[in-house]
C-alpha cells in the first residue's frame, strides 16, 4: 500500500477530474486526439473586424457562443463546460454540491466596449463627459452590466452553480494564474482545512481592446499567414505570443479521501512552487534567476531531485525573451540532465490561453503522464542553436514518462511551476 | 499540530487622510473627514490625500510606469515594510509572501470618451474603434491597469519577492488575502507576508460599474449610518498593507507586535434572499471566539443597500460593542475596505485605545478602556462577508 502522506508528512493531493476547452475543442478525447497529431487551434480572428490591427490571429473559441458576448461571459460559459467534464469524472459530490472551495484563475474584468457603447448611444447630451455618461449608466436600466462585470462576477456565478464552499477566491498572476489556481487548492489540502478543492481556470479575452493591449507591447507574433504556423516556441524565427482561449478544470483531493470513495486516481501534484521576479514589468530577468529559484523550489516542495523529471511541459510562449530565458532556467538547474528530457510547448498548437494556461498545460501534463506519450511542438522547422532543447518537434513521441514539470512564467515578475506524477512518489 | 500564532508587525497607511501611524491617529481623534463633493458632483468621493510618492518610489521611472492606484499601493506597502523595520533587509524580503486585493487601474477616460462619443454620434464604423485603440491607448497603460501589476510594482520598487498572488473580486478579494495569508502562516507554509490593497477613488471611470448598480453616494455627504434616505458609498482612496508573520519569525528578529491576528473567516452568503447577511454575520460570529461581548468592532459598511441594513440588524443583536464604522471617515475603499480595517484595528491596540466615535446617529458609543478584542468586519456591497479578530499580544 502507498503511503497516504508525502515524505513531508503532509496530506498527498491527487487529481480526480479534469475538464478542458481549447480552440482545438471541447473536451479531453478530442483536444488529445488533436493535439497529438500536432493539430493548430490558431485561425484567422472572425469575431470583429481586423482593420489597423498587426496581429489578425487567435486561438478563439469560436464553437462555444454566449450572448450577448462578452469575454466575461465567454469565460465564464467555458469554465462552466471545463468543470462539468471535470466533476462528471471525479463523480465527487453531487450535482450542484461540491464538498470543498472554489479557486478560479480569470482575466481581469471590466466593462467591455460593446457594453461601454450601448450605454453612451443613450445619453442624451452632445459631447457629453464623464458626469453625463454617469447619469445615464444609473437608473437601473443597466443593473446587469454591474452583476457581469464586478472583478466577483465569474467566481460568484460558478460558485453558485457548483455548490463551492465558502467564499470563492477569484486570482490573477497573470500568465502563472492557472498554476496558482491549483498551488492554491495543493496548499489547502495540506494544511488539512478541506479534502478536496475545484481549481478552475478560464480565459475568453480574445476582443479588439485585448489584442489591441497585448500587441502595444509588442508580444504578439504578427506572423498572420498562415495562422496556424505563427506559435513557434523554440525555433529561430519565433516573433511573439499568439493569443488565445480555454478552460481547464481540476478537482483535486487528498489521497486518503480519494481512495476512500474508490475514485480513480489520474495523478499526483507532487510540487508546486513559486518565485517572484522583480527584474522589469514584462520582462524576466536575463540571468533567469528568478525562474531557477521557481524550478529549484518546486522540485524541493515535491523532495525530487532533477534526475527524477524526465518530461518538462515547457511556458515555451514563443516570444524571443521567454524561451531562451527558459532554456536558461532549465541548464542551469538540470546541468547535464537536460539534454535528456523532452521538452513541448503545448502553444505551439493551442496558442497562450494566458489565465487559463497553467491549467490547461497542467490536465495535457497529466495526459502525457496517462498515455505516455508527449504532444509535439509543431512549426519547429528552424530550431533556435540558441536553445538546444531536446524539443518534441512536429510529431508526438512515446516515451516513459514518470514526472512531468510544467512552467508558467508570466507578466509582472509571475513564475510558477507544478510537478505531476502518475503515483504518488 | 498546533496553529502557530500570528502577529501584525508592520503596518502601513496612505488614505484621504494622511500618511502613517502618527498622522492616522491624530486625524481619527479629531474626527477628521476629507470627503469631496465637488470634483465628481454630484458624487461625493475621498480623494488621496496629498503625498509625495518620493518617500517610498525613489525612481521617477518607476513612478512614470505606475497609475495613481499603484503609487498608492505601493506607497504604502513600503510604510508597512519600514514599519516592520524590513525594508531594504534583501534575506526576508526574498521570501516574504504577498497577497494582493486588486481591481483594475485608471483607464485613458479622454480615449474612452472620445470613441464613445463618436459612435453616439454614428461617426464610429466598427472598423474604426481598432484604430483608435491603436493610435491613442499609451502601451505602459496596460501594465497599469493590470490587477496583479501592483504585486509586480512592490516586487520591482520594494523587493518583495517570495511568492506574489493578486486576488480579485471587490470587497471579499481582501478578506480572502487575509484568511489565506493567516492560514499559510498559521499552518507553517509561510513565515511572513505582506497583504493589502490599494483603491483610488478620483475615477470617473470607476464609478461607471456602481453607477450601474446605483450604488454610488450621491449629492450630500453623511455618515455611514446616517445615510438611510440617501444610501449609497463614497468611494475612498487608501493603500492600507500589514506585515503578518509568525510569533517564532517574529520574535527570532526581534521585532515588535501591533497585535495578534487571530483569526479570519469569510462566507458568500445566498443574497437573493432577504436577511441573508444577517444570518452570514450571526453564523461566523461565534467562530472568531470573543470572549466579551462588549468588545469593539471596526466595520467597513459601505452605506449601500440592502446590505448595511442587514449588518445593521446584526449590529442590533450586540448592543455592547463599540462600532466604528471606515465608511464615514474614509468612504468606501473597496479592495482596501478590510486590510483598512485591520490597520486601524492593529493601531488602536497598540496605542491602547480606541479613537473616538464619529456618528451623529448614536450607533457608535464611546469606550475609555484599552483594547484587548477588535472585531474586523467586511460586507460587500454586493457579495462577500468575512470578520477577523484582531488581539492584543499576551
Amino acid at each position: 500500500m502507498t503511503a497516504p502522506r508525502d515524505k513531508f508528512g503532509r496530506p498527498i493531493v491527487v487529481v480526480t477530474g479534469m475538464g478542458i476547452v481549447t480552440s482545438l475543442g471541447g473536451g479531453k478525447a478530442d483536444n488529445w486526439k488533436r493535439l497529438t497529431a500536432g493539430e493548430s487551434g490558431i485561425k484567422t480572428v472572425t469575431r470583429f473586424p481586423l482593420d489597423s490591427l498587426k496581429t489578425t490571429m487567435a486561438g478563439a473559441v469560436d464553437f462555444v457562443t454566449v450572448d450577448p458576448f462578452s469575454s466575461t461571459s465567454l469565460s465564464q460559459r467555458l469554465a462552466e463546460i471545463a468543470t462539468e467534464e471535470a466533476l462528471e469524472q471525479s463523480g465527487i459530490g453531487s450535482k450542484g454540491d461540491f464538498p470543498g472551495p472554489l479557486f478560479l484563475a480569470v482575466a481581469p474584468i471590466e466593462t467591455e466596449w460593446p457594453q461601454r457603447l450601448e450605454v453612451a448611444r443613450e445619453v442624451p447630451t452632445k459631447d457629453f463627459g464623464i458626469i453625463d455618461y454617469l447619469a445615464t449608466c444609473s437608473g437601473g436600466k443597466f443593473a446587469h452590466f454591474h452583476r457581469r462585470f464586478t472583478f466577483g462576477s465569474v467566481a460568484l456565478s460558478l460558485a453558485e452553480t457548483f455548490g463551492t464552499k465558502g467564499s470563492p477566491i477569484s486570482l490573477s498572476t497573470a500568465c502563472a494564474s492557472g498554476a496558482t489556481a491549483i498551488q492554491l487548492g495543493v496548499e489547502a489540502i495540506r494544511r488539512g482545512e478541506t479534502d478536496a478543492t475545484l481549481c478552475i481556470a478560464t480565459d475568453g479575452s480574445v476582443n479588439p481592446e485585448a489584442l489591441v493591449r497585448f500587441s502595444l507591447l509588442s508580444a504578439l507574433s504578427t506572423q498572420n499567414d498562415p495562422p496556424q504556423g505563427a506559435s513557434k516556441p523554440f525555433s529561430k524565427n519565433r516573433d511573439g505570443f499568439v493569443m488565445a482561449e480555454g478552460a481547464g478544470a481540476l478537482v483535486l483531493e487528498s489521497y486518503d479521501a480519494a481512495i476512500a470513495r474508490g475514485a480513480r486516481i489520474l495523478g499526483v501534484v507532487a510540487g508546486c512552487g513559486e518565485l517572484t521576479d522583480s527584474f522589469h514589468r514584462t520582462r524576466s530577468a536575463p540571468d533567469g534567476k528568478p525562474a531557477i529559484g521557481c524550478v529549484r523550489k518546486t522540485l524541493a516542495d515535491a523532495g525530487m531531485e532533477p534526475e527524477q523529471i524526465d518530461h518538462i511541459n515547457a511556458h515555451g510562449t514563443s516570444t524571443p525573451e521567454n524561451d531562451k530565458m527558459e532554456y536558461l532556467a532549465t541548464a542551469a538547474v538540470f546541468g547535464e540532465h537536460t539534454k535528456n528530457i523532452p521538452v513541448s510547448s503545448n502553444k505551439s498548437m493551442v496558442g497562450h490561453t494566458i489565465s487559463a494556461a497553467g491549467a490547461v498545460e497542467a490536465i495535457f501534463s497529466l495526459l502525457t503522464l496517462e498515455h505516455q506519450r508527449i504532444p509535439p511542438t509543431i512549426n519547429y522547422e528552424v530550431p533556435d542553436p540558441a536553445i538546444p532543447f531536446d524539443v518534441v518537434g512536429n510529431k508526438a513521441r512515446d516515451a516513459k514518462v514518470t514526472a512531468v514539470m510544467s512552467n508558467s512564467f508570466g507578466f509582472g515578475g509571475q513564475n510558477a511551476s507544478l510537478i505531476l506524477t502518475r503515483e504518488p512518489a | 499540530m498546533a496553529e502557530k500564532e500570528v502577529w501584525i508587525t508592520g503596518v502601513g497607511l496612505l488614505t484621504s487622510l494622511g500618511e502613517g501611524l502618527d498622522a492616522h491617529w491624530e486625524a481619527l481623534g479629531e474626527r477628521r473627514v476629507n470627503a469631496d463633493d465637488k470634483r465628481l458632483a454630484p458624487y461625493v468621493i475621498h480623494p488621496i490625500a496629498p503625498v509625495s510618492f518620493d518617500a517610498q518610489i525613489p525612481k521617477k521611472g518607476d513612478q512614470r510606469q505606475m497609475e495613481t492606484w499603484q503609487r498608492i499601493g505601493t506607497y504604502a506597502a513600503g510604510l508597512a515594510l519600514d514599519s516592520a523595520g524590513v525594508k531594504g533587509n534583501q534575506e526576508i524580503l526574498s521570501r516574504m509572501d504577498m497577497i494582493i486585493a486588486a481591481g483594475g487601474g485608471e483607464r485613458d477616460l479622454n480615449v474612452d470618451l472620445a470613441i464613445m462619443n463618436a459612435d453616439a454620434q454614428g461617426k464610429l464604423p466598427p472598423a474604426v474603434l481598432n484604430e483608435k485603440l491603436m493610435n491613442e491607448l499609451r502601451p505602459t497603460l496596460f501594465l497599469a491597469q493590470l490587477s496583479n501589476l501592483l504585486a509586480g510594482n512592490i516586487a520591482i520598487v520594494h523587493g518583495v519577492c517570495g511568492t506574489s498572488r493578486t486576488f480579485m473580486g471587490e470587497e471579499a478579494s481582501s478578506i480572502d488575502a487575509a484568511r489565506i495569508a493567516v492560514a499559510r502562516i498559521g499552518a507553517g507554509q509561510s513565515d511572513i507576508a505582506l497583504v493589502g490593497a490599494a483603491h483610488n477613488g478620483d475615477r470617473g471611470d470607476l464609478l461607471m460599474l456602481y453607477s450601474f448598480g446605483d450604488f454610488a453616494l450621491k449629492d450630500q455627504y453623511a455618515s455611514v449610518w446616517a445615510r438611510r434616505n440617501n444610501p449609497g458609498f463614497a468611494i475612498g482612496s487608501a493603500g492600507a498593507f500589514l506585515v503578518m508573520e509568525s510569533r517564532e519569525h517574529a520574535e527570532a528578529r526581534g521585532a515588535k507586535p501591533y497585535a495578534r491576528l487571530t483569526k479570519v473567516v469569510a462566507d458568500l452568503a445566498k443574497r437573493k434572499a432577504p436577511g441573508a447577511v444577517t444570518k452570514s454575520l450571526q453564523s461566523m460570529w461565534p467562530q472568531l471566539g470573543v470572549s466579551n461581548d462588549s468588545a469593539m468592532l471596526i466595520t467597513g459598511a459601505t452605506g449601500a443597500e440592502p446590505a448595511t441594513a442587514e449588518e445593521r440588524e446584526f449590529l442590533g443583536q450586540h448592543p455592547g460593542l463599540a462600532v466604528r464604522a471606515t465608511g464615514t471617515t474614509f468612504g468606501h475603499t473597496m479592495e482596501a475596505q478590510f486590510p483598512l480595517g485591520l490597520a486601524l484595528a492593529a493601531l488602536s491596540i497598540s496605542r491602547g485605545a480606541l479613537y473616538p466615535a464619529n456618528d451623529p446617529t448614536g450607533l457608535e458609543v464611546e469606550k475609555t478602556e484599552a483594547p484587548t478584542q477588535i472585531v474586523v468586519l467586511g460586507v460587500g456591497h454586493w457579495q462577500g462577508e468575512g470578520m477577523a479578530l484582531v488581539e492584543a499580544v499576551k
